[in-house]
């Protein structure tokens, strides 16, 4: 089983802590897209956790389309952590989406991180 | 609580637009409980205000601090040396939180990230409804502890009014009449006879009408 190497894992305890936080700063440090891989619905072990994630997921989609990175950059899947081939292919299926997007607007030239950003 | 919400981010930057470096201060009191002006949400606004201006080729610096309430002075206090070197200050606390820093900071451009919308409370997570009109003369003993003030769409005392149609206010179908949900109320207490004392013109001085309000107890005045 592989899948494509461009890939960076973030550990989570669970996609319910997962904060629009974390997802902005992985945007502002540079990464052209970000997915969050949950468990199944109805599988969390904390009941609700990866259902909380999808909302927060699709509320930063709206606000990465208001400022201009693009909301189709951030993308939610469920799947258990027995689906080994599911998980590849969902990295290779948004690996070829960011791919067709093209680098993020954030890492182009002109907007590249300059000294005295936080 | 009060009960804020977040303006459009394209507002908040628009009035920031001439500035370099700018500090967000949150307010860890009502706005943190409404999730429109805690530390999450100002740090949120902050990493968006700095992706956006980035992408503008105009680069923003931020500065963030969450004061333990912006509404009173010796919090606001605690920035006092974060603020010298910024061009602006976004304050993400209600309207109160803003005047007090802008007043602290006078020659600071001070702007507000929420509109401050009401008094309420949630109904779930989520969720916030109005609840007081801050009418200044409480008449909740009256009413079975809900507020014809603010919940009557018509502030209505002598209720219902002839748009009380199946325990539903005529402004919409998910508004409940309050005089129905008081009716209600007073029966299940056993009270609806109180219901047939006519409240007289209520005296709206207490209210907005009297001017800007002041609350004192002299003895807890210091100094």
């Amino acid at each position: 089983m592989q899948y494509a190497p461009n890939i960076r894992i973030v550990e989570m305890t669970c996609t319910g802590n997962t904060d629009h936080r974390v997802l902005l700063q992985a945007f502002e440090e540079g990464a052209d897209g970000v997915y969050v891989a949950g468990c199944m619905e109805g599988d969390c072990h904390f009941l609700k956790g990866n259902i909380r994630a999808r909302k927060r997921v699709n509320a930063v989609k709206k606000l990465l389309d208001e400022i201009g990175v693009g909301g189709d950059r951030l993308e939610m899947f469920n799947l258990s952590s027995a689906q080994g081939g599911r998980f590849a292919q969902i990295a290779n299926e948004m690996t070829e989406r960011i791919k067709s997007l093209g680098p993020s607007p954030l890492n182009k030239s002109g907007a590249k991180k300059k000294e005295g950003d936080a | 609580m009060i009960v804020a919400q977040q303006k459009p981010l394209q507002e908040i930057a628009d009035m920031v637009s001439d500035c370099k470096k700018v500090l967000l201060v949150g307010c860890a009191g009502c706005v943190t409980v409404c999730l429109s002006g805690g530390e999450k949400e100002t740090e949120v606004m902050s990493s968006a205000l700095r992706i956006k201006r980035r992408l503008e080729e105009n680069p923003l610096t931020t500065v963030t601090f969450t004061a333990t309430r912006q509404c009173d002075p010796e919090y606001i206090a605690e920035m006092d040396e974060m603020v010298k070197d910024v061009d602006a200050i976004i304050s993400l606390a209600c309207g109160v939180g803003v005047q007090y820093v802008a007043e602290r900071y006078s020659d600071k451009w001070v702007v507000p990230a929420l509109n401050t919308n009401f008094i309420g409370g949630s109904t779930v997570h989520g969720i916030w409804e109005e609840k007081c009109g801050l009418c200044g003369d409480c008449v909740l003993h009256k009413t079975g502890g809900i507020c014809p003030i603010i919940r009557c769409s018509k502030s209505i005392l002598n209720g219902p009014c002839g748009g009380s149609q199946y325990g539903k206010c005529e402004i919409s179908k998910d508004t409940d009449c309050a005089w129905a949900l008081i009716y209600e109320r007073m029966k299940t207490l056993g009270k609806l006879n109180k219901l047939m004392e006519i409240q007289p013109p209520k005296d709206w001085s207490t209210s907005r009408d009297g001017g800007p309000r002041r609350a004192t107890r002299e003895d807890v005045i210091i100094g």
